[in-house]
């Protein structure tokens, strides 16, 4: 089920965030990660060192794209100016597939720059599908959607994220960037049991998986990308990969980077699972085929 | 509450400006809930839980998205907050972004109404308004050449093709400033961090607030400017005045004949030597790319 119809029959294996001080280590002694995700808004822009550095970089790896501000679950119309930028970004990049978030982050204009949550209700289940199939058509490559990490909870949920997740889903037809960390940061804000999460998630709709590290303080979590990903959120990885086959795999390390050497060395710990499930690929069924 | 209400109602939560404990405000200070305790604003939309209550739920989003804005506003203006000094700095920066919340789907645009805004409010920068306005709008035209379009630029050969009186367009990386003061020297010593990146990590950055602070001294001298990209990097150069002014004219569309008489007006400079001068110029536009026909400039 790893490569389907949401990451468009790409089995990428396994890569890293291409961030600014990985660069001349990148150019230097070309490793062999087996592809690079993008932030699409840091080369949303017109000219200049980015998109020739990332020209650069595509001349030897394949990218992906992932956003962080196209707020699927925005009570409001996307941004067209937003939208066409970012589809020029996709003609340039050639990505398989685009991923951005479960939330929402802006209204009447003005922007909060933040992955907010959003109530599960039925109307945000509706209005949060509807907006992805809109930008699914205009992008016009698979989408992937992906769950946050969250810190508050609504009194008008009406539904786990799960169920919240697997519906949105279903009525937008699109793919799930599963984050595991994510997962397990909200399991810990929310109290519920992360393994339940996996286990509800549609495996065939998984085009790809995000891993990263965590902030633990005294009452919650913060979801800062700065460490390396601790056991239990490798164990919720493991069982993914069990459920969902060999899938494409992201490490995320946004703050404090270390050396490209430490962060490819964290990320090629998900090969101990990816590779032993590549021998037992499941068949495509359903929604994946 | 429909969601389109419940969003804008969190918005205005996350967005209410912190104490000066960098806290969630106890009461509504934006007169939206008539001055109602927080807790019970937020109350109605957030759920607590074991550990904390809904206010200290909503306040995690509260302080990121502060801590967010400032951490890039900081990154954009190093020089101005050398001017300033950074009590006069973190005011000016709360003030401003309160005002001028992110209008736009990328940070790299937060910083630009900062101009007309602190032209339309002097006080908040103090005694140092020139220079801190002149420093802004060095810092600001740095952005902009960082990343704007780069179209095909015209050969001397090709401008001089173009017949006696052509339309011809600046690059819009290219960046023109009429400075009272020679901002760029301070600017520059600032400049030297690599740029941000997006990101979706909820840490707050490391921000320069434990630094030494000196105030700057820098004396008035007539500066006129152009920021622009040489194979990808940032490069100030300086102008002349009637150079200054025949490229801002080009820009606001004009012909080059037009141009050209707007640079020369006060001159005591001989016509020979005028046409020395615009030869040099041109010599030097063309080298460095930067001019383009103007139908390629949307």
């Amino acid at each position: 089920m790893s490569a389907n119809r949401f990451n468009a029959y790409q089995n990428h294996g396994v890569g890293i965030g291409l961030r600014i001080p990985h660069y001349d280590h990148i150019f230097a002694h070309q490793p062999a990660v087996d592809w690079f995700e993008i932030i699409s808004e840091n080369y949303m822009i017109d000219g200049g060192r980015p998109l020739h550095m990332l020209d650069r970089i595509m001349e030897h790896y394949k990218v992906v794209q992932h956003g962080v501000s196209m707020y699927f679950g925005s009570a409001q119309a996307p941004d067209r100016e937003h939208l066409r930028r970012l589809k020029s970004l996709v003609h340039r990049t050639k990505t398989p597939w685009l991923s951005d978030h479960l939330c929402w982050g802006s209204i009447d204009g003005t922007y909060s720059h933040d992955l907010l949550p959003l109530p599960y209700t039925w109307e945000a289940v509706e209005k949060t599908a509807a907006r992805i199939r809109e930008v699914q058509d205009f992008v016009e490559i698979p989408v992937a959607v992906e769950n946050v990490s969250s810190y508050a909870e609504f009194v008008d949920s009406e539904m786990s994220e799960w169920e919240f997740l697997n519906e949105v889903v279903e009525r937008a037809d699109c793919g799930i960037l599963l984050d595991v960390n994510n997962i397990y940061v909200s399991s810990v804000n929310h109290d519920f049991a992360p393994m339940d999460y996996v286990n509800a998630i549609p495996a065939e709709r998984v085009a790809q998986i995000h891993v990263a590290g965590h902030t633990r303080y005294e009452k919650y979590i913060l979801d800062t990308h700065d460490h390396p990903v601790i056991d239990p959120v490798w164990q919720l990885y493991a069982r993914a990969i069990e459920r969902c086959g060999p899938t494409p795999t992201l490490l995320e390390w946004d703050d404090h980077i270390p050396s490209f050497e430490e962060v490819w060395a964290e990320a090629r710990k998900a090969e101990k699972y990816l590779i032993p499930a590549k021998s037992e690929e499941p068949q495509l069924t359903g929604a994946a085929r | 509450m429909n969601l389109e209400e419940l969003q804008r109602t969190m918005a205005a939560a996350v967005m209410q400006p912190l104490t000066d404990q960098e806290e969630m405000q106890p009461r509504d200070t934006t007169g939206r809930w008539q001055g109602r305790p927080m807790e019970e604003v937020v109350g109605q939309f957030i759920a607590p839980n074991s550990r904390l209550t809904a206010f200290e739920r909503l306040e995690i989003y509260n302080r990121q998205y502060w801590f967010r804005l400032q951490t890039a506003f900081h990154e954009d203006f190093p020089a101005l907050r050398a001017v300033v000094g950074p009590d006069r700095f973190q005011a000016l920066m709360n003030a401003y972004l309160a005002a001028h919340p992110s209008r736009s789907f990328t940070l790299r645009n937060l910083g630009s109404k900062l101009s007309s805004w602190l032209t339309q409010n002097p006080q908040v920068a103090g005694r140092k308004i020139k220079l801190a306005l002149d420093v802004i709008g060095v810092e600001w035209a740095c952005i902009e050449a960082f990343d704007n379009a780069e179209f095909p630029p015209l050969k001397l050969e090709e401008i001089a093709a173009l017949g006696a009186n052509p339309q011809l367009a600046l690059q819009p990386y290219v960046q023109l400033l009429a400075l009272d003061y020679p901002a760029d020297d301070l600017v520059l010593d600032m400049h030297q961090r690599q740029r941000r990146e997006s990101s979706e990590a909820g840490a707050r950055p490391e921000a320069d607030e434990d630094e030494d602070f000196t105030p700057l001294r820098l004396r008035r001298y007539a500066t006129w400017l152009a920021i622009h990209r040489v194979d990808y990097s940032l490069y100030y150069k300086r102008l002349t005045q009637p150079e200054y002014r025949t490229l801002a004219s080009l820009r606001a569309g004009h012909t080059l004949a037009e141009a050209l008489e707007s640079a020369f007006t006060d001159t005591r400079l001989s016509a020979t030597s005028q046409i020395r001068e615009v030869q040099q110029w041109f010599a030097t536009w063309a080298q460095l790319g930067w001019l383009c026909a103007p139908v390629t400039v949307v």
